[in-house]
């Protein structure tokens, strides 16, 4: 994580970093699904030495926001927002953003990288969605990550009710089969999700909180 | 005698015990052979997962190193090698085995000719197609020393010797205005049969992105003809062929595999033949692009 260099705005001045970014007074509601959890992480979880990886790419309004907020971006970068020369694009790019550790946008991209990257002792959390979880590479580092007991490993899934098809009988579930501790909790609640989300774990098992959110 | 295969498998042992930046990720192909190692992670048959644990350990520092047959590492997997490395900026060492056709009796499913057009569709990618196991050492050290991206295709069929030099090396310089052929990787034998007593010249390439135009431009001097000779889809680096000599006038005859649904299983001595490119096949392709009689003894023509 790149920490912040300048004073920073901090939560209070999202909405207005929001209407910034976007031109709107009112805000994409899959953009806002993931901003209780962001800025939880960012505020009060991670460290010096640790990897945010933002697998769900799209809808990154809050995301950005929420780097503004902690002097990370520059809050002059979220005026033209997804412009030509903008280094804030609709779905993020790592080597045009800073504080931005991968690149992505298109779905099912992020767990992976966070297992190599965990695999090497690194503790890294990866925020994915409901929705993003029908593309089957997931299963792949879901599957792995839990026969390896990969422990350094969080992944965030922001359950918005968007997949398609729904997960019957739970998300956490598939996860606790694989091996994985699991916990379902309020994705706008920030003292529960600091509550489950700041102590490292105990083990070698990776650790999936399912925030829920209103559904989309 | 040492196959490419077995080779890969010794020089990534070694670059694991020796540099401990190296990683190696494989899918349950080679997980034995390279063995255990802290660095060696098999992720089972996942390989999506494999290339997105490479592109992890990259992000880390870690020079990954991934490995599987061919239609596994490249097509199954296309958008990791796209976005996960590329989009990402990241580096890694991708190691084929089974080139076009070397699991000809396997069918269709292990045979991947369309691999190098992919990759070369790709930004960022230098791509090495050896034609001897001995080229080997130097292009996986040199590589795994890197911090790029880096596509090698080993197969089973060798040339009769390594070919020293590297990129693009003229081995034969015909008369002043002699058709150039260039041969990759492992069509080196049957090209340097089927053009005995040809008046043509002959370069050898074993690194085939990024595409050496100049040395293609200089080589051909005053003559017009060029034949390109790829042991995989016909054509793939045809265009490359027309940017090196896109101010003036030639004629590229690209001869490969054909882009067709080829249903036939056997051998990959079978298979080379049936798509001409064995000497002969390729010596027939010679008469008719470059019209010319042939002297000097013909190679065994076989007919399909």
């Amino acid at each position: 994580m790149r920490m912040a260099t300048t004073m920073a705005p901090g939560y209070d001045a999202l909405p207005s970093l929001l209407t910034r970014l976007t031109g709107d007074e009112k805000h994409d509601r899959s953009a806002l699904s993931t901003l209780d959890v962001l800025w939880v992480l960012y505020d009060r979880v991670l460290g010096e030495d640790d990897r945010f990886l933002l697998s769900k790419g799209h809808g990154p309004a809050a995301f950005y926001a929420v780097l503004a907020a902690k002097g990370i971006v520059p809050v002059e970068a979220l005026d033209g927002f997804g412009s030509f020369d903008s280094q804030l694009g609709y779905h993020p790019d790592r080597v045009l953003a800073p504080g931005v550790e991968i690149s992505s946008g298109s779905l099912g991209h992020g767990l992976g990288i966070a297992v190599g990257a965990a695999l090497t002792g690194r503790r890294v959390f990866c925020l994915v969605g409901d929705a993003e979880l029908d593309e089957g590479s997931n299963w792949e580092a879901v599957q792995y990550a839990g026969r390896v007991g990969l422990g350094s490993l969080t992944t965030i899934v922001i359950d918005n009710d968007s997949s398609w098809h729904g997960w019957p009988e739970g998300i956490e579930r598939r996860f606790m089969l694989e091996g994985w501790i699991a916990l379902r909790v309020d994705g706008r609640d920030q003292e529960a999700l600091e509550a489950v989300l700041r102590p490292d774990l105990a083990g070698n098992r990776p650790r999936c909180i399912v925030a829920e959110v209103e559904a989309r | 005698m040492t196959t490419m295969r077995e080779r890969f498998y010794e020089l990534a042992r070694e670059a694991l015990d020796e540099d401990g930046r190296v990683a190696v990720v494989t899918a349950q192909i080679g997980t034995d052979a390279i063995g255990e190692h802290p660095r060696h992670f098999d992720v089972g048959i996942r390989e999506q997962l494999m290339i997105g644990v490479a592109a992890g350990l990259a992000l880390e520092g870690y020079r990954p190193v991934a490995h599987s047959y061919t239609p596994f590492l490249v097509e199954r997997p296309y958008e990791m090698l796209k976005l996960d490395l590329g989009h990402n900026d990241l580096g890694a060492v991708l190691v084929s085995i089974g080139a076009s056709y070397d699991a000809a009796h396997e069918g269709r499913t292990h045979q991947a000719p369309e691999d190098v057009a992919l990759v070369a569709a790709l930004p960022g990618w230098t791509i090495h197609v050896p034609g001897h196991v001995d080229e080997l050492d130097h292009l996986l050290r040199r590589a795994f020393a890197g911090n790029d991206r880096v596509y090698v295709r080993l197969s089973e069929e060798e040339n009769h010797a390594r070919v020293d030099g590297g990129g693009f090396t003229v081995l034969r310089r015909g008369s002043s205005g002699a058709p150039l052929v260039v041969s990759v990787g492992p069509t080196l034998a049957p090209v340097l049969e089927a053009t005995a007593g040809r008046d043509v010249s002959v370069a050898y390439l074993a690194t085939v992105r990024p595409f050496p135009h100049a040395q293609l431009f200089t080589a051909l001097g005053g003559g017009t003809d060029v034949v390109l000779v790829e042991p995989y889809l016909a054509g793939t680096s045809a265009a490359e062929v027309a940017v090196a000599l896109r101010d003036r006038p030639h004629r590229v005859l690209a001869l490969g595999v054909p882009n067709e649904e080829f249903r036939h299983y056997g051998t990959g001595a079978e298979h080379r033949i049936a798509h001409g490119l064995d000497a002969a096949g390729i010596a027939r392709s010679l008469d008719t692009f470059l019209e010319a009689v042939v002297e000097t003894p013909q190679p065994t023509r076989i007919e399909r």
